[in-house]
């Protein structure tokens, strides 16, 4: 008989989650595809100039990853809440934590590390210089991360709603507006010759923040919405 | 208003913790009982749901709880497996109040209505994901487990393609593998044709003889076929 481990239930729901969006990956995909098309949507409206899209190129990246992240949020938490898997997982008295973290890790996986990896090649779609789609790629790889943390912990609080699509997205994008002011404004540090370190060190304090305090949030936010 | 819990404690506790194991004279009675409920109460928004409730539940006993629907059953089951705090009385976990750190991971098993499986994975990921979320009791594979309950060749099957019988039989394999001495079923028996019936009731022999401690709730349309059984009934609070 073993009583189970926390490291063990860490990584059973790691490679469950891991393996339920690996069995779904034409949907894991889907927010992809919807970056590709709202990045290429700019082109369109603001017309074929080059040096114009070349100017908005890292803002325009860095809002389309936001907005397709926020597409994958509202499922972190509701499918395990509404198959009865949230349960089991609060009633097992492993540390509940841990365990939201064990989940953000694989939303993050799923959905951020893609976007992170997409970015710069959407961006250079636009025109962005080499060195600048470098600093973009550091950015997202930073903030990327920093958003599913941000998100977890809303889409914790709005679980027990019946539909929360738009309150999550209204939630989310206030507490969004840092990341992407930090994360849009090294790469145009980058671009005009200014040293894009600065903002870069305030999306990894705001990462490190982030990591141990919204597990905590998505742990109490979760024991809440199953009562 | 206490309701006819199958061991209602005297009126007053008279200096004993649990005057319940004065009543049964067996060894492993002298250990305070597996999980006792003591005045246990729970409303939502002000209007009651149930209690106040007592019940003691030793190891080796199936404690059977009945109620209409709206009584407050799964409420109950929810509020046992630490899901929902109670909103007055207290849960003795092996005589020591309701905590995490009291109740060691693994050590309560919950078979609710929603059986906590993901459909896009097969029954073998899904258990593999449970052993690894509460621990496992050894003797026991995997495939040994499914194949006690019925599922024997479905073990890749995707559990979305089963039927809810199936899904059910693979939670209960889930049970059957979870180290827990004490088991939490809401309605074990919906959705299970005879055969599964019976499965159910072997299981929950099984679990008591080797001390292990069944609480399940029913309708009252069908009784477990068990010894050590006794029933205690939550009435409808609300007119």
């Amino acid at each position: 008989m073993t009583a189970g481990s926390t490291r063990a239930a860490f990584t059973a729901l790691l490679r469950r989650d891991l393996l339920a969006l690996w069995r779904r990956r034409s949907e894991t995909l889907n927010p992809l595809l919807f970056a590709a098309m709202v990045t290429v949507l700019f082109p369109l409206a603001l017309g074929p100039e080059a040096d114009k899209l070349a100017r908005v190129a890292s803002g325009v990246v860095w809002v389309t990853v936001l907005l397709a992240g926020l597409l994958t949020l509202d499922s972190l938490f509701r499918t395990d809440a509404e198959d009865g898997s949230l349960d089991q997982i609060v009633a097992s008295g492993q540390p509940l934590a841990l365990l939201a973290f064990a989940k953000i890790l694989a939303h993050w996986l799923g959905a951020g590390l893609p976007l992170a990896l997409a970015g710069p090649l959407l961006a250079s779609l636009l025109g962005l210089r080499a060195d600048a789609a470098g600093t973009l790629a550091v950015s997202l790889a930073l903030g990327t991360p920093l958003l599913s943390l941000i998100g977890a912990a809303c889409a914790a609080l709005t679980v027990g709603l019946r539909r929360s699509g738009i309150l999550l997205a209204l939630l989310v994008l206030p507490l969004a507006v840092p990341v992407l002011i930090f994360g849009a404004g090294a790469v145009e540090a980058a671009q005009t010759g200014a040293n894009p370190f600065p903002p870069l060190v305030f999306l990894a304090a705001g990462l490190a923040l982030a990591l141990p305090l919204s597990p905590l949030v998505c742990a109490a936010a979760l024991r809440l919405q199953a009562e | 208003m206490s309701t006819g819990a199958f061991l209602s404690p005297p009126e007053h506790l008279g200096g004993a913790p649990f005057p319940v194991r004065y009543l049964f004279m067996s060894e492993s009675d002298l250990l305070p009982p597996l999980l006792a409920a003591d005045r246990l109460e729970y409303a939502r928004g002000g209007e009651p749901i149930f209690g106040p409730l007592d019940f003691a539940l030793p190891g080796g006993r199936v404690l059977v709880v009945e109620g209409d629907n709206g009584a407050g059953k799964t409420t109950l089951v929810r509020m046992l497996a630490g899901l929902i705090q109670p909103t007055a009385g207290q849960l003795l976990w092996q005589g020591l109040p309701f905590a995490d750190s009291v109740r060691p991971p693994g050590s309560v098993a919950l078979l609710g209505h929603a059986l906590g499986l993901k459909g896009e994975l097969s029954a073998l990921e899904n258990l593999r994901f449970r052993i690894g979320l509460s621990g496992v009791r050894g003797g026991l594979s995997l495939h040994g487990a499914l194949a006690s309950v019925g599922l024997e060749g479905y073990e890749d099957v995707a559990v979305r393609t089963l039927s809810a019988g199936q899904r059910k039989r693979t939670a209960l394999a889930a049970m059957l593998l979870s180290p827990a001495s004490l088991w939490l079923m809401d309605e074990p028996y919906a959705n299970l044709d005879r055969q599964g019936q019976v499965l159910v009731d072997r299981m929950l022999e099984t679990h008591r003889a080797r001390g292990g401690a069944v609480l399940l709730t029913s309708h009252g349309l069908i009784q477990p076929q068990v010894s050590g059984l006794s029933t205690t009934r939550l009435a409808v609070l609300r007119a």
